[in-house]
This record gives structure tokens, C-alpha cells and sequence, in this order.
């Protein structure tokens, strides 16, 4: 019987599964890893085995294959599907379990479970309702490796209704304008255009190239986007009173000089701080993320109520300063290559 | 203090004048009295709450949120007040819990330092984050929202359909909440009575020549002077009590930058004049022997911009103002009389005035038009900016009338620089590379000499000419750092400038006064640019 826990170690590069030789959302190609959701900093490509949900699957295949990625060419060269719920056995005595994580389309935690001992790894994830993917599910586990890229108190997300009220507005009293939002093109674009559905505005909603695929790929997965169209097919006048849809890198770009008056919106939990916003030239910033806020992520903590917690990426001294204060053990993992997501 | 809150908000985001126009004067004519002209106030810099400082939010802060997740917090966020409105535990509130701008600005004015961290939390739990934040910008001063008096102040004119130079006129006699100012502008009442308040009255103000040649028999030349046009003011109250202050061209109270100024007006008057401090630069040969001791504007800059100065400052460089004109003096309105007249007045006022502090700004007499041209060419004096034509028969009307007034600035400076970097421009211009750095060489560029950056410019060209700029910025970047890239070196500026200085702050030890794009050179080689021993020598001694 070996010490509790030796079987699975935090690297540089990732969490390591030693006995089954698995990695979690590896930084660089390995024989076999597991994935938890498409965003790139969590699924490289070139590994020999990809592990994810089908959904996630499809996203990577979609990256990697169109070229929008640096790493076109690095397809998995073998997918294995997993549905939520389902187990799978890793060898070495490990099985692997795919949970909702409700962060984007596909997304999973995964609960690792290895003689008696649970170990979840949440992925990235968050708490709030999303039309576009499956609801986060509480898992008790003894070791909660969790993400914190909004891990500072100053970060609470308002309703997202409130947030939609915003962007309805701005557009009703600017008619003759039309309404520029930033939005990540995997998971945040099509959350906001949801929203909008949901929040009853039918209007065409134009997006910027590099959306479309991501978007017709969500439709794939039974999520309604609604009238979509392409910045590209209209013209200026086509677009007044719109609202349009592109990668954050386009706002300030070119490329917007082909709208009409633009007001510039920006859809991420950054928006929280005002200096970011006026760094990056946000008229109307827009508090949306599809990450955990900080009563999320000290909330979830709670409920899952683990051992110990591990932290993954992010803003990881004040969570840990959080476990601290109320005696629950934790520690910072320090991974390299995560990026600060919901940009 | 929602809509407070939310306008304050709004116009952190808001870059174009415009825009921040509008939604300002959306405000004032929404919301209701008195909200709305506190909330003028503040943003025209004018509530002062003395009994809240930073540190009483930070200390507020200490005993609610452990310090090490406020350190945090607050590094990231890099403001004391947004960090403390976002970290303060918001309570579920009626609508009529939420405080007023009136109940605010009510309370914050009775708060001492004795129970201010008593209270302070009292208000802060009847907001919502945005209005935290308000709050404590407003308790604490200094709102840094990008809206200038002035930008204020317009806002108000247009949300009435009133004149700005009215609403200037009215200010300063007017406290917050300006009730009489918004009964007049906003319910069609009376104008404000503003007798025997201190009040800046608008500046007349002059075109530019450009070609129009004028005859001197209805012209008058005087020097126009590199300081700052300044008004200054001494009225005495009802009580006998007298009061002088110190307004800038746009109508800013500058009394308590220039203290030395308040107390030597032995009499009620209004003055225009240019406020020059003294120093070893000569202001000699311009005029007559009384004209000397204007030290360069790089001294008084010095001076410009602080709320308290120190004995020092005053000792090295004392402030005086050199007189335009007289537009009020001992109860008389002089403005309706012609040009002519008033100088007279003038005249035998400022033999009644302290030199130390006063002097008279010189006509400048010439034979005719031709004359004064010459005498403008050899003018070398550096605290000249130009000459200034005035009607004889004008009266004193505020605002810029054709005809009436004209400079006639000195021919600027022309300097060929190379282009070396650019950076995003704001607003309209956020997706141009609009504001380009450009510089000289340090020595002959054919024998590997380097470029040193000399100064910065964001016009003097046109839209056309900003696209193949910023097409052409694009093309021959080399580097980028944040919203700046830097270019290849290929392209000639031909700078115009009205002075260059030596300065410590720039590496090429020069900075210009109000560089400007005069003309691009897309056929002028690089390395036929000019040196910094060529701008060298422009520098005046
Ligand atoms: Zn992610
Ligand atoms: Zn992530």
C-alpha cells in the first residue's frame, strides 16, 4: 500500500495519473490525456489519445482542422468519446468519470477515483444558469483541484439579465448605431447570443468570420442560435441598429471600420474592474463570464466540502488565503500555460 | 444617486466629447432639484468634504475585510475607492432605502473627522456597488472622469438652450446647488442677481489675421504676450468686505494658485491682462523700459496647476499680471466704450497700481501695416507670441467677433523630423495610429548616426492623409509595444512649432511648445532630415 494520494501528482505541465500514465489538459503532447473542454489552453492537440466528451471532441476537431489554430495539423490521432456519467477505466487500477461543468459546450469535471480515494479536477467551470450547455454538478470527493481565474472578492457577477438589459438598451437609444461585442469565440459568443434569444430580441445578429463555424457547430448541438448572419454578406446600412458579434482582437481593428458607428461592448468578467475596460477602449462593458465568481468558487468549495483543495490557475493566492482563514487545507499548483481565460 | 451613480459610470466609459455632452445634459434635465445641481457641482470640482479622506475608506476597509485579501483586491484593481465599492457587502434594498444624491451630499457635508467612520458605512449600505463607488468618489474628491468644468458647464448651456457665456457670467457668484441658476435656465425664471459677488465675466477673445491687412488709423498693435490670459476681479460686498480673485481664460478660480495676486488691488475692478511671472529672461527691447522681467513660460509653468505654493515659489518667481484692458473699474462698466476709451481709462488706473505686481502692456506704435510687419519680423523677444490688432471703436464684447480683434502670431518654426513611432489615437480615432513621435538626428546619419525622439504630434493632417498614415504605421512596423509600435524609419515630418526649450525630461535635452504636422513629406529621403544641433539653435538664449 503505497502513501494516500502518490498516485496522482501535479506537474508543471499538468496533473500526472502515474499508475495509468494519464495526463489532465496537458500543456504538451503526451501518449494519452484527458480533456476537459475546448478552450486551447486546456486542449492541445498532438496528443497519441484524447479523451473528452463528444462535444469537446468535436470542438478540438473543428480548431485544429480549419487551421484557426497555430497547431492546425495536430489532430488527435485517436479520439475516445466519453458521454457525461460514463466511466471509464484508465488501467492501473484508476477510473475516470465525466461530470457537467457547465463552463461551455462539452465542458467536464472529472472525478478520478483509485482505491477508495476521489480526486475531482473541475476543469474551468461556473455556477449560473447557460443555455448552452449542461449544469454544473456537485461531486464530493476527498482532493477538489479547482480553477480560480476570478479567485479576488472583488469579482461578483451581476445577473446576466441585468447585463442583457444593458446591451438592450444601448441599442434602443442608439438606432442609427450599431452595438460592437466582444466575445470569445468558443462558448461566450454563442452564450450571449442565447441570452438575447432568451431575452426576447429576434433581430438578425451579424458576426465577425471567425465566429461562424463555432456558432454552426453549437446549432449542430441542438443549441438555437437564431438568425445568424455575416458581417461580410452586408452593408453599413444593413447593420444599423444591430448587434454584432466578434473575437475581442477585432474590436480595435480594421475590421470594425466597416460598421456603422460602432459603440463598443465587451462580454467578459474582467469587465468587473473599470481600468480594465477602459484599457482595452470599452464604451459598454458588459460583466458576463463563463468562469465561477469569487462566492461561486468559495461557495462550491464549501459544498463539495473536500479534504483538500488544489488550485489550479488564476488568481490562486486569495482562494488559498480563503482556505486559510477558514482552516481548510489547500495548496497552489502553479501549471504553466494557462492563460488568463474570458479575455 | 442611481442616475448620479449610473451617469458617472457611464462617462468613465465614454470618450467622445460629444457623447459625454449628451448624456450630461440628459441628466440635468431629467433628474429633479436638487440632485441635479449637486451633482453639477461635483462635476465641476466645486464639493469639497473635508471630513473624508482615502484613509478613511482604507481604514473602514481594515475592520471588514481581512488585509491580506484587500491587499489583493486592491493591487489588482488600482483604486482605493472602486476597490472598497466593489468589496463592500451589498444588502438587499427597497427603492426608498436607496440614498439620494441630496441625502448624500446632506450628510457628507455634516460629517467631522471625529465620527466619520461612523457614518460613512451608514451611507455605504444603502448602495449598490456603482453607487459606492460614486460616494466615495465624491466624499473623497478628485472624480478623474475625464468631464473638465468646462465640458460641464457646456453640458448645462446645451441641456437648456442657454449661452455658455451667460451661465460663465452667472458661476462663480452661484453656489451649489445653483438653485437660482436652474430656476433661470430650467423654469424660464429670472436671471441670478449677482451683485456684489466676485464673478468672472468672458474673455473678448481675437481671430487670426491670416491675410487680411488692416489700416492702423483704425487698428491699435499691442504685444501679445506668452503667459496666461487671466481676469482678475476685486469687488467689495454690502459689508464693505472686499474680494478679489483670479479667473483662467476658460473661467476657472485660479486665486489660490496665485495668492500673491489677491490682496493688491487697492479698488474695485475687472482687469484682462496676461500673467507673467518674473525671472532673468529679458522682456526688455519690446516696449518700454517699464516692459522688463518676464521670465519664459517654462518658469511659469512651474507654477501653473498647484493648490497650495510654497515660499520658495513665490520668492523665485513672483507672479504680475501686464494689463490689456479695464472692463470694470470702481463700479464703472467700461465694456460698452471703444477700445480707445477704455485704454485711457486704463492708463491713469495703472498709475495707481503697484508696480510690483502691475504693469501696462505697451502699444505698439508703427507708420503703417507695412511697418508693423517689419517690427513683428525683428521682434526677438521670447515672452512675445505675436501681436494683437484692436479696433479702436470696439467695446468690449465677450466671445471672438469678427472684425474687432486679430493676432497676429509670430511665423512658427519649421523642422524636418523622421517618423519613429505611433500609437492608437482615442475615441473616433481608436483604430488610427494618430499620434506619432518623431525626431532628429543626433549627428550625420550617412556615418551611423541615431535618431532621438524630439517631440509629439496628433494633427495638422488630414483624414486622408491619417488613413495613408496609419496604413503606411502598419505596414513598416518593427515593434509593438502595448498600443505603440514602432515604425522603420522612412518617412519626413515637416514639424511646425512655436518655440523649443531645453528640457531634462527628453532625451534629446529639447522639448517644442505645440508641435503640429505642417506638411508630410512622403518624397523627402530620411536622412535629409534635420539635426538636433539645427533645433539646437533655435533654442532661445
Ligand atoms: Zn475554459
Ligand atoms: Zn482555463
Amino acid at each position: 500500500m503505497s502513501a494516500p494520494f502518490s498516485w496522482i501528482r501535479p506537474e508543471p505541465w499538468g496533473v500526472h495519473i502515474v499508475p495509468a500514465d494519464v495526463w489532465i489538459d496537458p500543456g504538451r503532447a503526451v501518449d494519452k490525456a484527458l480533456v476537459t473542454h475546448g478552450h486551447a489552453d486546456h486542449a492541445r492537440g498532438g496528443h497519441g489519445e484524447t479523451v473528452a466528451t463528444p462535444e469537446t471532441l468535436a470542438i478540438m476537431e473543428l480548431r485544429y482542422r480549419t487551421g484557426a489554430e497555430d497547431d492546425a495539423g495536430d489532430i488527435p490521432h485517436k479520439a475516445i468519446p466519453v458521454a457525461y456519467g460514463e466511466t471509464i477505466r484508465l488501467g492501473g487500477g484508476v477510473d475516470a468519470t465525466y461530470i457537467p461543468a457547465g463552463h461551455v459546450l462539452g465542458s467536464a469535471q472529472i472525478l478520478l477515483e483509485h482505491a477508495g480515494e476521489r480526486v475531482v479536477i473541475t476543469g474551468d467551470y461556473k455556477r449560473r444558469a447557460d443555455p448552452t450547455c449542461a449544469p454544473f454538478e456537485v461531486t464530493p470527493c476527498d482532493i477538489f483541484i479547482t480553477e480560480a481565474t476570478f479567485g479576488l472578492p472583488v469579482f461578483t457577477h451581476p445577473p446576466i439579465e441585468e447585463e442583457m438589459g444593458k446591451l438592450l438598451a444601448a441599442l434602443s437609444t442608439n438606432p442609427e448605431a450599431c452595438v460592437l461585442v466582444g466575445a470569445y469565440a468558443l462558448g461566450k459568443a454563442q452564450r450571449v447570443i442565447a441570452e438575447l434569444r432568451l431575452a426576447g430580441h429576434h433581430d438578425p445578429i451579424y458576426l465577425h468570420g471567425a465566429m461562424e463555424k463555432m456558432c454552426r457547430l453549437y446549432e449542430e448541438h441542438g443549441v438555437d442560435l437564431g438568425d445568424l448572419r455575416l458581417v461580410s454578406d452586408h452593408t453599413k446600412d444593413d447593420m444599423r441598429g444591430a448587434i454584432i458579434i466578434a473575437p475581442p482582437s477585432a474590436l480595435n481593428d480594421r475590421w470594425s471600420r466597416r460598421l456603422p458607428d460602432p459603440i463598443t461592448a465587451m462580454a467578459s468578467g474582467w469587465m468587473r474592474v473599470r481600468g480594465r475596460a477602459r484599457q482595452r477602449g470599452v464604451e459598454l462593458p458588459l460583466v458576463i463570464s463563463d468562469h465561477a465568481d469569487w462566492n461561486e468558487l468559495t461557495q462550491t468549495i464549501e459544498e463539495v466540502n473536500p479534504a483538500e483543495t488544489w488550485i489550479t490557475h488564476g488568481r490562486e493566492e486569495a482562494l488559498l488565503r480563503w482556505c486559510e482563514l477558514g482552516q481548510r487545507k489547500a495548496r497552489a499548483l502553479a501549471l504553466v500555460g494557462r492563460e488568463d481565460e474570458d479575455e | 444617486m442611481k442616475a448620479f451613480a449610473t451617469l458617472l459610470d457611464t462617462l468613465v466609459y465614454t470618450t467622445s466629447r460629444n457623447r459625454k455632452l449628451a448624456l450630461i445634459a440628459e441628466y440635468l434635465r431629467n433628474a429633479p432639484d436638487p440632485d441635479r445641481g449637486w451633482a453639477l457641482g461635483a462635476l465641476t470640482g466645486e464639493l469639497d468634504f473635508p471630513a473624508v479622506k482615502s484613509s478613511t475608506i482604507r481604514n473602514l476597509m481594515k475592520g471588514r475585510v481581512d488585509p491580506v485579501l484587500w491587499t489583493l483586491s486592491r493591487d489588482f484593481v488600482g483604486d482605493t475607492a472602486e476597490t472598497a465599492s466593489l468589496l463592500w457587502p451589498s444588502t438587499d434594498l427597497e427603492n426608498n432605502d436607496f440614498l439620494t444624491l441630496t441625502q448624500t451630499v446632506e450628510t457628507l457635508s455634516s460629517l467631522t473627522r471625529v465620527n466619520a467612520h461612523k457614518e460613512m458605512p451608514k451611507l455605504l449600505d444603502r448602495l449598490d456597488a456603482n453607487g459606492r463607488f460614486a460616494l466615495i468618489k465624491l466624499a473623497t474628491g478628485g472624480m478623474r472622469i475625464g468631464v473638465s468644468a468646462r465640458l460641464a458647464k457646456t453640458a448645462f448651456a446645451k441641456a437648456f438652450d442657454v449661452s455658455l457665456d451667460d451661465v460663465e457670467e452667472y458661476w462663480h457668484a452661484i453656489d451649489p446647488p445653483y438653485a437660482e441658476l436652474f430656476q433661470w435656465a430650467a423654469e424660464g425664471g429670472d436671471p441670478p442677481d449677482i451683485e456684489g459677488r466676485p464673478r468672472f465675466r468672458p474673455f473678448m477673445l481675437a481671430h487670426p489675421l491670416e491675410d487680411t491687412r488692416v489700416d492702423l488709423s483704425d487698428y491699435a498693435a499691442e504685444w501679445k504676450w506668452d503667459g496666461i490670459r487671466v481676469q482678475l476681479c476685486r469687488v467689495t460686498d454690502a459689508n464693505g468686505e472686499a474680494e478679489t480673485r483670479l479667473y483662467s481664460r476658460s473661467g476657472d478660480d485660479i486665486s489660490a494658485t496665485f495668492p500673491e495676486l489677491l490682496d493688491v488691488l487697492p479698488m474695485d475692478a475687472v482687469l484682462d491682462g496676461e500673467l507673467l511671472v518674473r525671472g532673468s529672461t529679458q522682456g526688455g527691447e519690446a516696449g518700454s523700459d517699464k516692459q522688463g522681467g518676464a521670465a519664459s513660460f517654462n518658469a511659469l509653468q512651474q507654477r501653473l496647476g498647484r493648490k497650495t505654493v510654497s515660499k520658495k515659489m513665490l520668492a523665485e518667481a513672483p507672479a504680475f499680471v501686464r494689463l490689456y484692458d479695464a472692463l470694470l473699474i470702481e463700479s464703472e462698466d467700461l465694456r460698452e466704450h471703444g477700445w480707445e476709451k477704455r485704454r485711457g481709462h486704463l492708463e491713469n488706473l495703472v498709475e495707481r497700481l503697484p508696480d510690483s505686481h502691475f504693469d501696462l502692456s505697451a502699444v505698439v506704435e508703427a507708420r503703417d501695416f507695412d511697418h508693423l510687419a517689419e517690427i513683428r519680423e525683428t521682434a526677438r523677444d521670447e515672452a512675445i507670441e505675436g501681436l494683437m490688432l484692436k479696433r479702436r471703436d470696439a467695446p468690449y464684447i465677450a466671445g471672438r467677433k469678427v472684425g474687432l480683434w486679430y493676432k497676429w502670431k509670430r511665423d512658427p518654426l519649421l523642422i524636418d523630423c523622421v517618423l519613429m513611432y505611433a500609437q492608437r489615437g482615442s475615441g473616433k480615432r481608436s483604430s488610427f495610429y494618430s499620434d506619432y513621435t518623431f525626431g532628429c538626428w543626433a549627428g550625420d546619419p550617412d556615418q551611423g548616426a541615431e535618431l532621438l525622439p524630439v517631440g509629439k504630434a496628433y494633427s495638422g493632417f488630414t483624414d486622408a492623409e491619417l488613413k495613408k498614415l496609419d496604413r503606411l504605421v502598419r505596414q513598416t512596423t518593427l515593434n509593438r509595444f502595448g498600443p505603440v509600435r514602432e515604425v522603420e524609419r522612412t518617412l519626413v515630418f515637416e514639424v511646425a512649432f512655436d518655440s523649443v526649450h531645453t528640457s531634462k525630461r527628453h532625451k534629446s535635452g529639447l522639448a517644442m511648445r505645440f508641435p503640429r504636422i505642417h506638411r508630410i513629406r512622403w518624397d523627402k529621403p530620411v536622412h535629409e532630415a534635420d539635426r538636433i544641433d539645427a533645433l539646437k539653435a533655435l533654442v532661445p538664449d
